[in-house]
């Protein structure tokens, strides 16, 4: 490698000739370039590195310098077919368009005009900031690498499965067997009753415990329909099987549920 | 009673051996509670700084972070370690940046991570956080897109060895930032090359 450490103006000594000042165009050794090429996290961090270089700060950027480097940077990575993450070449258009807008000559009676350089900056300061503290925390205690857990193995738990004697064979003769079973589990829906013959009957019996006699459709209503009037009649025959009551039919044919039980109370 | 508080000591110890995550004072408490001994927080705190000095000459350590107390090896002995550990615990630059910016910046979108890197943050980044339980997925953004919010879990602070989010070092200010205080570990590569 070229140079050793130069900080401080304390410059290396390249084959065995000490180097009296930096070279200017020294950036980055182009042998260098496909091992540095991993170490870029991107185009922020290569424009810093660049900055870095010539070791100027970010605000006194020297945009017309570093694009050139910038772009000479990104033909040699081209020519040596590395496929460059667009976003390198996106930042090279923002830097050729920063260059050639502060090559324009400024309007002199226009002093506001926003440095073009500004938006740039404020970027590089801001991912600087997140890259110093990314390193920072990348050199923090880290478990499995700087320090580890104390804990013992406890024994998993398992669950013993009895190994079966198993084959083809068998296999065929169980699936055969489950085939020939008798289909004894039929499915069949059970539905609710919308009306129970058991609640008409205590129906009846309340009706009943008031008025000795009543005829029959004073036990069903009609909205109930047809349903209503074979509850009403099966309660009916239910409870007269039980000799709670009598069933009457007069000449109209109407029918008529009198009851037994208050008959022998009253009595 | 010293017996029943080395009996104390004992339980904790062998809670903090075999629970295989840190543990908090009241989960201790509880699980000690169930089997009949009654303690107070105080109790076991007590028994935590005993088990401490009692470690005070061996390779063993008791450590507090995000989730409750767990032991360590000392870091003397890291070392030794490390080469039974065939894991390769190193992780990118990339995966650093990124981690950083979720963990300042918390909740923050992936646009916004990409805004400041000025790269695109790969699949493989989010997926090796989330999978080593570093971040989460807080919500999502009500914006176009409903991009998800990722904040940092308790694993990153635990893995860390940090209690709390505010142990990490504090962001240096963009002035403070002068040009020979950037650590650059390329110019590192480059002449080891």
């Amino acid at each position: 490698m070229s140079t050793s450490q130069h900080k401080q103006g304390e410059l290396g000594i390249v084959n065995g000739v000490p180097l009296p000042e930096m070279p200017e165009d020294l950036f980055i050794p182009p042998q260098a370039l496909e091992i540095c090429l991993e170490t870029f996290t991107g185009p922020m961090d290569l424009l810093l590195y660049l900055i870095k270089k010539q070791n100027i700060n970010i605000l006194d950027l020297e945009v017309s310098k570093i694009t050139d480097q910038y772009i000479d940077y990104i033909n040699l990575m081209e020519s040596l077919n590395f496929e460059l993450a667009a976003e390198y070449l996106v930042m090279a258009a923002t830097l050729a368009e920063i260059k050639s807008r502060m090559l324009l000559p400024k309007a002199e009676e226009d002093d506001e005009e926003i440095d073009p350089r500004l938006d740039l900056i404020r970027r590089l300061q801001e991912y600087q900031v997140f890259k110093k503290v990314s390193e920072e925390l990348a050199n923090m205690d880290r478990v499995n690498r700087d320090f580890y857990l104390a804990s013992v193995n406890m024994p998993k738990v398992e669950k013993k499965t009895n190994v079966i004697d198993f084959n083809v064979a068998r296999l065929k003769s169980s699936m055969v067997e489950v085939l020939s079973r008798p289909k004894l589990d039929k499915s069949h829906q059970i539905e609710f009753e919308e009306l129970s013959t058991q609640d008409r009957i205590q129906l009846i019996l309340s009706i009943l415990s008031k008025k000795n006699l009543i005829g029959f459709y004073k036990t069903l209503q009609k909205s109930e329909g047809k349903v209503g009037v074979v509850v009403s009649f099966l309660a009916s025959l239910e409870l007269a099987k039980d000799g709670c009551v009598d069933l009457i039919q007069n000449k109209n044919e109407e029918i008529y549920i009198k009851s037994k039980v208050l008959n022998a109370v009253n009595e | 009673m010293p017996l029943m508080n080395r009996n104390i000591e004992n339980f904790i110890e062998s809670l903090l051996f075999a629970s295989g995550r840190p543990l908090r004072l009241s989960e201790i408490r509880t699980i000690l509670e169930n089997e009949g001994i009654r303690v107070d927080l105080a109790e076991v705190k007590v028994g935590l700084n005993n088990l401490e000095e009692r470690y005070a000459d061996t390779s063993l350590e008791l450590s507090e972070v995000a989730t409750g107390f767990r032991l360590q090896i000392k870091k003397d002995f890291s070392h030794l370690l490390s080469s039974l550990w065939t894991e390769n615990n190193r992780l990118s630059k990339s995966l650093m940046e990124t981690i950083s910016i979720i963990a300042y910046k918390q909740p923050v979108t992936r646009g916004e991570i990409e805004e400041i890197r000025g790269v695109q943050v790969s699949t493989n980044i989010i997926r090796n956080l989330l999978e080593r339980d570093w971040i989460k997925i807080s919500g999502y953004r009500e914006t176009p897109g409903r991009p998800a919010l990722f904040i940092t879990t308790k694993t990153f602070l635990n893995d860390l060895n940090i209690k709390k989010i505010s142990d990490l070092p504090p962001l240096p200010e963009k002035e403070d930032l002068s040009q020979d205080e950037i650590t650059d570990t390329t110019e590192i590569n480059l002449e080891a090359s």
